[in-house]
């Protein structure tokens, strides 16, 4: 914690791993002692100027750091208001920003002599990305997947098998995402000795949130530096989809004390939030509980069970969000707004057609964030999306829905 | 003796010379009705402790069998409301066998914890298990649960270190749970020695009894544990004879006599160890 700011909001966690009234460290005693060590042992990392020196050099020659901020000219001229900005996540390797977390983390469970890696992955970019860096230092690798996500996600699946991982279907549950982190959560407990278990997201137990965050806040870091470069000013508005919230968190930290940065997240709205059990956007549609490690926002009902929640994303199809984003939400720093399938599905679109780059279903929803802001908004003003991944991977899905002349209707929808 | 019906429990058994047998069911499985007839039943079958498991969609250190049974028990329309009158009806026929009830926090949370702790104090209950609440939660229900007269009951595993004990047994009370291995429920015991070991290790911080818990499935594995343990948990197991009972699903007229004499062998097997 900063000291010398005792009102910054950037403070957080406190030593429990508390975002306010969120986070904390809801585990078995099994695994208790893992996450303190893991604590530590990043707490050390981050002193360590060999450490750091590493991952800089990682992130640059094998992600191809930093990832550039582009104009976004067409879409700008089109929506008549902001001008509208990129940052280009979607080009780092693997096609998205979560290489980030992976490569921090891979160079962590070196230096903690773990040998073998498990990950949980929704759409498959975090267990590609997490095989991937599993890959280039040779570790085991072991990615748990829902079993409609395997299903639904099968290009993915085979990039990650091609790159030597093991992927394990889960039918537990809808097999979606929530399921595969319970499985992960089951082997951890299981194999202590060796294995280090590589979260996604920035969410789960103390220090998860916060080392996700910070793997990811160069995001935000060099945004910052490349827009004051480009703009002499700082942007009026940043925009990130949230699923459980590490590309969005990524980005806004290094704002969130500049209050003149309005700071928006696109939840997954589904068929709309009005729709019982038909969305993802767990701080608009959902309460405070605990799973997976810690308090935040679910989907859940009175009796405290986690719901299954949907989206047309596989990525943003998660009952939950990481802590923090709870913290910011009822700080009132951080605007949080429900985009339909429907609505992600119309920004894809747009976004090919003008600018030629097939954003991530998972972008598309920040995309469509964007398209409701950006035109309310001042020619002079500017305003930035988070373009977290590429669409490669949804170009499938997307054809079948767009062939679907029901789209976006809850009873057409499930058959997809 | 005093109103501490875990306390008694334990006594009760020492002073027969044996381990207390602890069983573990499933609130609401296969239905409510067979579920309470299995509940009111144990202690006449041999258990001396119950555990009443709380049914939750995400149990992440349960195994699959106990899993399916929460699953379908809420699927069934099985509620924190149901388990907690489970145990008050029990209680209307049961003045002293003592009931834990086991699960994941979230459910509690949302059904407000003072509210929870009210409720299950009147019910009857006298002890609580949750998983996912580790000693670095304390302020979240164990403490409150003292203050309401209920046990906090604290796993610990074979991960938990001597410099750790202390802080884990700090707020423990009725008994230590020893959990036998790093796995999660379901998983059988490859190295009894090695958890007499841990026991005894455990035996040296504590004067609470210690029972051991998970992978235990047969009167030869209670045996077995019974020997360095003041209590044997048998959880799975006891789901598990129950499922094989079942039909498409549904009760048999064998369904809870299928319980009954997996929990009599069981209380032979712990009853052969003399203490």
């Amino acid at each position: 914690m900063d000291k010398s700011k005792p009102n910054s909001l950037k403070n957080g966690p406190d030593e429990n791993g508390n975002f306010g009234n969120f986070g904390g460290r809801f585990v078995a005693e099994t695994l208790m002692p893992l996450i303190l060590e893991l604590e530590n042992e990043y707490e050390n990392a981050k002193k360590d100027p060999l450490y750091k020196a590493e991952l800089a050099k990682l992130n640059k020659d094998y992600t191809g750091r930093p990832s550039p901020l582009y104009f976004a000219e067409r879409l700008t001229k089109e929506l008549d208001g902001a001008k509208i900005y990129f940052k280009r996540e979607e080009l780092n390797h693997t096609g998205s920003h979560k290489v980030n977390n992976c490569l921090g983390q891979i160079l962590l469970a070196k230096r903690m002599g773990r040998t073998r890696i498990i990950a949980e992955t929704g759409a498959g970019q975090h267990g590609v990305a997490t095989a991937t860096v599993c890959a280039r230092f040779g570790l085991e690798c072991v990615v748990y997947m829902g079993a409609t996500d395997v299903e639904r996600q099968a290009p993915n699946v085979f990039r990650m098998k091609l790159l030597g991982a093991k992927v394990i279907p889960v039918t537990a549950g809808a097999g979606t995402l929530k399921d595969a982190m319970n499985e992960a959560l089951r082997d951890w407990v299981t194999n202590v000795d060796d294995t280090y278990y590589l979260i996604g997201t920035a969410a789960g137990p103390h220090p998860y949130p916060a080392m996700v965050r910070d793997f990811q806040s160069i995001i935000g870091e060099e945004l910052r530096e490349q827009f004051l470069e480009k703009e002499e000013n700082l942007p009026d508005a940043i925009v990130a989809c949230i699923g459980g919230g590490s590309n969005a968190i990524g980005i806004f930290h290094p704002f969130l004390d500049d209050v003149e940065v309005k700071l928006f997240g696109a939840e997954a709205g589904g068929y709309g939030i009005e729709v019982e059990n038909g969305h993802a956007a767990s701080m608009t549609g959902g309460k405070p509980g605990v799973l997976h490690g810690n308090r935040t926002y679910l989907l859940q009902d009175d009796d405290g069970q986690i719901l299954e929640g949907h989206s047309i994303s596989a990525g943003l199809d998660y009952p939950g969000v990481g802590p923090e984003h709870s913290f910011l939400k009822d700080s009132g720093r951080v605007t949080y707004a429900p985009i339909t399938d429907k609505e992600a599905l119309e920004a894809f679109q747009l976004c090919t057609k003008l600018e030629g780059i097939i954003p991530a279903l998972e972008s598309a929803h920040g995309l469509a964030q964007v398209i409701k802001i950006a035109p309310t908004m001042d020619k002079s003003q500017t305003i930035v999306l988070n373009l977290s991944g590429r669409g490669d991977k949804d170009v499938e899905t997307v054809s079948k829905l767009l062939s679907s002349k029901d789209f976006g209707d809850k009873n057409a929808g499930e058959e997809l | 003796m005093n109103d501490n019906r875990i306390e008694n429990a334990f006594k009760n058994c020492a002073k027969k010379n044996r381990a207390a047998l602890v069983t573990f069911i499933t609130a609401g499985y296969p239905n409510l009705k067979t579920s309470q007839q299995i509940l009111d039943t144990l202690p006449k079958a041999g258990a001396d402790i119950i555990e009443l498991g709380m049914p939750f969609s995400d149990p992440m250190a349960d195994g699959p069998t106990i899993e399916a049974a929460g699953h379908k028990a809420l699927a069934g329309g099985h509620n924190t409301l149901k388990t907690l009158e489970m145990v008050t009806a029990f209680r209307k026929k049961d003045k002293s066998t003592p009931i834990i009830l086991m699960g994941y926090y979230n459910p509690i949370y949302v059904f407000g914890v003072e509210k929870f702790l009210k409720a299950a104090k009147k019910a009857g209950v006298d002890g609580l298990i949750i998983v996912d609440l580790p000693s670095e939660e304390d302020d979240e229900l164990c403490l409150p649960a003292i203050k309401h007269d209920i046990n906090f009951i604290r796993l610990t595993t074979p991960t938990t270190d001597d410099n750790r004990l202390p802080k884990v047994l700090k707020n423990s009370s009725g008994f230590v749970y020893y959990v036998s291995m790093t796995g999660i429920t379901g998983t059988a015991i490859s190295n009894f020695e090695k958890v007499g070991d841990a026991v005894r290790r455990l035996k040296s911080h504590t004067d609470l009894p210690i029972a051991v818990g998970f992978g235990i499935k047969t009167a030869k594995d209670a045996a077995q544990v019974a020997k360095f343990a003041d209590g044997v948990v048998v959880g799975s197991a006891l789901i598990k004879a129950l499922d094989n009972s079942l039909q498409n699903g549904n009760i048999t007229k064998n369904s809870i006599g299928a319980v009954h004499d997996l929990v009599r062998d069981l209380a032979k097997g712990i009853a052969s160890i003399k203490k």
